[in-house]
C-alpha cells in the first residue's frame, strides 16, 4: 500500500510534469520518469514480464526517439508557457475551459463508473496464473495468441518501412 | 493487498491528464507525449484487471498495446519531424493547411 | 351527276400544290395559265353543278356528297362532306367566278413580282380553302375552310415581307380574326352539347325542338356574331381589314372584298334557323351591322388613300349584308353580296389598275384626268361606283334597296341609318371617281408616265362591268329570280316557326321607298360633282366647318389607337407579370436554394479552423458524450 502511495505520486507528479513544462526536454524527461513509476506498478501487479518490457521498449526506446527529436528539431523555450494563454491566441478562447470541464466530467464519469461496478465485464474462468513470468506469457502468446502475434510483427515491418520512407531525402 | 479500483483510479487519472496536455498545449511534441501517457495509463488499466481477474489475457493485450504504441511513436515522429522542418514551427497552431 | 362536286375542290387544290412544288421550275408563262385555268375547271364544274340542279324539282335541289368519314369517337360522328344547295352553289358560283378574273388579273399586275409563283400558290390555296368554307355540310368542315382563308389571307397581306407596315398587318388580321374564331369554335362545341350534331341539315331540324324554350340558342347566335364580326370586318373586331390593303390589290380584291369577308355573312345566312329562334342576337346583328355601315361610311369620306377608301366602302358594305340578315331577309344579304362581290372586285382592280400606271401612287390627291390618259379603267371604275352608290338601274341599287325595303319593315330607324348610309356611299363614291379621274392633273410627272394597263388587266374589268351592270336583274322586284332561287333554303327553318319573314312585295310603300333611294343616289351624285369638279373649294370649307368631328372621322374614331393602347397595356402587364414571376419568383427560389446552401456551408466551414488543437478537442468532445450515454443508459 505504501508502495502504491508512492509510485501513484511519483506517476502522477510526473505527469502533470509532462504537460506542465516550458521545455519540451522537461517533458521528455518527465515522461520518462512516468513510465518508470508504471514499471514499478507492473511488477506490484504480478507481470514482470510485462515491467520489463515498459522498461526496455517504452524507457529505453520510445523516450529516447522523442529525445532525439527535440534535440533536433530545438527544445529551446517555448513561448506559449503553459497553454493557458496562448501568444498569438488563434485559438478561440473557450477552448481551454471547454477542455477542462471535459475532463472533469470524464473523471468524475469513469469514476463513478468503476464504483460503482457498472463498467465491470463479466467474470470468465479462473486459469492457471503463472504469475505473469516470461514462461507463462510466451505460453499464452505462442499458443493462444498467436495470430495476434504474427500480426504484431507484420504491423512493426510497416513501421519500419513507414519510418525510412519518410525519413528518406528527396531525391 | 491495494484494490484493484485504486488502481483503475490512478490510471484514469493519468489518462486526463493526458487529455487535458493534447488539448491545452500547442507544442506538436508535447502533444504527442501526451498521447503516450494515455496509451501508457490504458494499459496500465488492462494490467490492473489481469490481476483482478487471475487471466492472462490482460497482460497479453498490453504487450500487444505496446508494440503498436512503438511502431506508432516511430512512423509519428517521423511525420512530426518533415511538418516541423516543413513548417518551421513547433506550434500546431501554424499547421494549419486544411483551413476551410 | 352531283356527286361530282368534289372536283370543284380538287382544281385549286392541284394547282396550289404543283405551283408550291415546282413553281420556280415551270417559270412565269405556264403559272400563267395555269393558275387561273385551275380556277376556270373549278368554275366550270361550279356552273355545271348549277345547271343541274337548276333542272331538279325544288325539293330536291339540296343534296349531300359525303368523301369521307373525318371523325367517329363515340357519338361524335363527322364527316368531310360537301351540301349543294342553292346557297352553297351560289356561293361557289361568285368564289370560283370572280376569283378566276382575278386570277387573270394578276397575271398582269404580278407579272414582274420575284415571287410570282408562290403569290399563285396562296392565291389557289385561297380558293381552295374558300371553296371547302361554302360547300361544307357541318360546322366543322367549315370552320376549317374558315381558318384555311384566314391563313390564306395572312400569307397574301403580308406577301410582300420585307415592308413591315405589310408583315404587320397581317400579324394583325390574323390575330384580331383569331378572338372571332374562338367565338367560332365556343359556338361549334355548344351546338355539339345541345344539339348532338354539327350538320347543317340534322340542327335545321333539330333546333326548333331541342332550343325554342333554352337561352343557349342565344349563347351561341352571340358567339357567331363574335366570329362574323371578325371575319367580316364589322363593329368591334374591324381594325384589320384597313391595314390588310398592304397586300397586293388583286388580293384585297378577291380576299377583302368579294369572298373572304362574305364567309360572316354565309355562315350567319347558314345558321338561319338559330337565329330564327334567337331574335335578341338577330337585332344584334341587324343593329351592328347597320351602325358599321354609317361608321365605315363616314371615315370613307375622309380618307385620301384610295384603297382605303374603298376598304371603308367594303366595311360598310357588309354592315348592310349585315343589316339583311339580321332582319331575317337572308336572300336580301346573299344578294347584295353577290352584287357587291361584282361591283367591289371591279372598284379595286380599277384602283389596281390606277396604281400600276401610276407607279404605285395611291394618294388621290396627287391624281387628277386620269380619264384622258386610261379610259377603260375610268369607265368601268366608273360603273362600279355607281353601282356602289345606288345609281337606278346599275346592280347595286336593287340590292340596296331590297335591303332597305326589309330594314324599314323591322324598324324606321333602321331604314334611317341605312339610307343617310346610302347618301354618303353616294358622296365618297363618286368623290373616288372625280377626283382621280376628273378635272386637272395634280402632279405632272406622275401623270406623264401614266398609261393604260395591259389586256391581261382591263379585260377582267370589262366583264366585271357588266357584271356590276346586269346582276341586278336577278333581283327585280316582284320577280326576284335570286330571291325565289335562294327561299327554299331559309324556307325550311322558319317554315317550322311561327315567325314571319318579311314580305317580299310590298304595295305603295315599297314605290315610295324605292324612289328615294333612287333620289339619294342621284342627290349623291350631284353633291359631289358640285364640291369635287365644279367648286373645289368646297371640301376645304366643309373640311374647317365641321373641325373636331371631321378629325374624328379622319382619324377612324382613334379606334385603332384604343386598341393599341389597351393591347399597349395588356402587353406590358404581361410582361411585368412574367418578368416578377421569372426574376423574383423563380429566380429568387432558385437563387434562394443556392444562398441557403453556400450560407449553410459556410456556417459548417467554420469548423475547419485547421487547428489541430481543436479538432483533438472535437474528439474528445465525442468520447465524452459516448461515455455519459452509455452511464446513462
Amino acid at each position: 500500500m505504501f508502495l502504491f502511495i508512492i509510485f501513484g505520486a511519483i506517476s502522477i507528479a510526473a505527469a502533470l510534469g509532462v504537460i506542465l513544462s516550458r521545455k519540451p526536454v522537461y517533458s521528455a524527461l518527465f515522461l520518462l520518469l512516468n513510465f518508470a513509476a508504471l514499471a514499478a506498478f507492473y511488477i506490484m501487479l504480478q507481470a514482470q514480464f510485462l515491467a520489463a518490457v515498459q522498461v526496455i521498449v517504452y524507457a529505453g526506446a520510445i523516450v529516447v526517439l522523442f529525445l532525439f527529436v527535440v534535440m533536433l528539431v530545438g527544445g529551446g523555450e517555448i513561448r506559449d508557457v503553459t497553454g493557458l494563454r496562448p501568444a498569438g491566441a488563434r485559438e478561440p478562447s473557450w477552448t481551454r475551459i471547454a477542455a477542462l470541464v471535459l475532463a472533469v466530467i470524464l473523471v468524475a464519469g469513469l469514476g463513478y463508473g468503476i464504483i460503482t461496478g457498472a463498467l465491470s465485464a463479466a467474470q470468465g474462468s479462473v486459469e492457471t496464473f503463472g504469475q505473469g513470468s516470461v514462461q507463462a506469457i510466451g505460453q499464452a502468446l505462442y499458443t493462444t495468441y498467436l495470430f495476434p502475434f504474427e500480426l504484431t510483427s507484420v504491423l512493426l515491418l510497416v513501421g519500419i518501412i513507414g519510418a525510412v520512407v519518410l525519413a528518406r531525402k528527396e531525391q | 493487498m491495494v484494490p484493484t479500483s485504486f488502481y483503475l483510479i490512478l490510471s484514469a487519472l493519468l489518462f486526463v491528464i493526458g487529455v487535458a496536455g493534447v488539448a491545452l498545449r500547442r507544442n506538436v511534441l508535447i502533444i504527442f507525449m501526451s498521447v503516450e501517457m494515455m496509451l501508457n495509463s490504458v494499459n496500465l488499466t488492462f494490467a490492473a484487471l489481469a490481476n483482478h481477474f487471475m487471466k492472462l489475457d490482460g497482460q497479453v493485450f498490453v504487450l500487444i498495446a505496446m508494440t503498436v504504441a512503438a511502431a506508432e511513436v516511430a512512423v509519428g515522429l517521423a511525420i512530426v519531424m518533415e511538418v516541423i522542418r516543413h513548417r518551421d514551427t513547433t506550434n500546431i497552431d501554424d499547421v494549419n493547411l486544411l483551413k476551410g | 351527276m352531283l356527286n361530282y362536286a368534289w372536283l370543284m375542290l380538287v382544281f385549286p387544290a392541284l394547282g396550289a400544290l404543283v405551283i408550291a412544288l415546282f413553281g420556280t421550275r415551270l417559270g412565269h408563262r405556264a403559272i400563267s395559265w395555269l393558275a387561273p385555268g385551275m380556277v376556270l375547271l373549278s368554275f366550270g364544274v361550279a356552273v355545271w353543278m348549277f345547271v343541274t340542279m337548276l333542272g331538279l324539282p325544288v325539293e330536291e335541289r339540296s343534296h349531300e356528297v359525303v368523301l369521307w368519314s373525318w371523325i367517329t369517337t363515340g357519338t361524335f360522328h363527322v364527316d368531310v362532306a360537301l351540301l349543294l344547295d342553292q346557297l352553297s352553289i351560289t356561293m361557289a358560283l361568285v368564289v370560283t367566278g370572280i376569283g378566276f378574273l382575278i386570277h387573270v388579273y394578276s397575271t398582269g399586275y404580278m407579272h414582274d413580282d420575284p415571287r410570282y409563283p408562290r403569290f399563285f400558290t396562296y392565291m389557289n390555296l385561297f380558293i381552295l380553302m374558300m371553296l371547302t368554307l361554302v360547300l361544307a355540310n357541318n360546322y366543322l368542315l367549315l370552320y376549317v375552310g374558315w381558318e384555311g382563308v384566314g391563313l390564306a389571307s395572312y400569307l397574301l397581306i403580308g406577301f410582300w415581307f420585307e415592308k413591315p407596315s405589310a408583315a404587320n398587318a397581317g400579324k394583325k388580321a390574323f390575330i384580331v380574326n383569331r378572338i372571332g374564331d374562338f367565338g367560332l369554335v365556343l359556338a361549334i362545341f355548344f351546338i355539339w352539347t345541345s344539339l348532338g350534331t354539327l350538320r347543317f341539315s340534322e340542327v335545321l331540324t333539330a333546333a326548333p325542338a331541342r332550343l325554342a324554350t333554352t337561352g343557349i340558342a342565344t349563347t351561341i347566335t352571340m358567339l357567331l356574331l363574335l366570329a362574323a364580326t371578325g371575319k367580316s370586318a364589322q363593329l368591334p373586331l374591324f381594325v384589320w381589314l384597313p391595314d390588310a390593303m398592304e397586300g397586293p390589290t388583286p388580293v384585297s380584291a378577291l380576299i377583302h372584298a368579294a369572298t373572304m369577308v362574305t364567309a360572316g355573312v354565309y355562315m350567319i345566312a347558314r345558321s338561319h334557323i338559330l337565329f330564327a329562334l334567337a331574335p335578341t342576337s338577330a337585332a344584334w346583328v341587324a343593329w351592328i351591322g347597320a351602325i358599321t355601315a354609317l361608321f365605315a361610311a363616314t371615315i370613307a369620306l375622309t380618307q385620301t388613300d384610295l384603297k382605303r377608301i374603298l376598304a371603308y366602302s367594303t366595311i360598310s358594305q357588309l354592315g348592310y349584308m349585315f343589316l339583311a340578315v339580321g332582319v331575317g331577309a337572308y336572300a336580301s344579304g346573299i344578294f347584295h353580296l353577290v352584287t357587291h362581290a361584282f361591283f367591289k372586285a371591279l372598284l379595286f382592280l380599277a384602283a389596281g389598275s390606277v396604281m400600276h400606271a401610276l407607279a404605285g401612287e395611291i394618294n388621290i390627291r396627287k391624281m387628277g384626268n386620269l380619264r384622258a390618259k386610261m379610259p377603260v379603267t375610268y369607265w368601268t371604275f366608273l360603273i362600279g361606283a355607281a353601282a356602289l352608290a345606288g345609281i337606278p338601274l346599275l346592280s347595286g341599287f336593287f340590292s340596296k334597296d331590297e335591303i332597305l325595303w326589309f330594314a324599314w319593315q323591322k324598324s324606321p330607324l333602321l331604314w334611317l341609318v341605312g339610307a343617310v348610309t346610302a347618301a354618303c356611299t353616294a358622296v365618297y363614291a363618286f368623290r373616288a371617281v372625280f377626283v382621280p379621274f376628273w378635272g386637272k392633273e395634280r402632279d405632272h410627272k406622275l401623270f406623264h408616265h401614266a398609261h393604260e394597263s395591259p389586256a391581261s388587266m382591263t379585260l377582267p374589268l370589262i366583264l366585271l362591268a357588266a357584271g356590276a351592270l346586269l346582276a341586278g336583274y336577278l333581283g327585280l322586284p316582284r320577280q326576284s329570280a335570286i330571291e325565289g332561287w335562294l327561299e327554299p333554303v331559309f324556307a325550311a327553318g322558319s317554315g317550322a316557326l311561327a315567325t314571319a319573314t318579311p314580305a317580299v312585295a310590298g304595295g305603295f310603300m315599297r314605290w315610295v321607298l324605292l324612289a328615294v333611294s333612287a333620289l339619294i343616289a342621284l342627290g349623291g351624285l350631284a353633291v359631289a360633282y358640285w364640291a369635287f369638279v365644279r367648286n373645289t373649294d368646297v371640301p376645304r370649307q366643309v373640311r374647317e366647318s365641321l373641325g373636331w368631328a371631321f378629325t374624328l372621322a379622319e382619324k377612324k374614331y382613334f379606334v385603332d389607337d384604343a386598341y393599341n393602347a389597351l393591347v399597349g397595356y395588356i402587353w406590358d402587364f404581361g410582361g411585368w407579370l412574367a418578368r416578377t414571376i421569372d426574376q423574383r419568383g423563380i429566380d429568387g427560389a432558385v437563387n434562394g436554394v443556392a444562398g441557403i446552401t453556400g450560407w449553410a456551408g459556410g456556417q459548417i466551414r467554420r469548423l475547419q479552423t485547421g487547428l489541430l488543437g481543436l479538432y483533438a478537442l472535437s474528439i474528445l468532445f465525442g468520447a465524452v458524450a459516448l461515455v455519459v450515454w452509455f452511464v446513462i443508459k
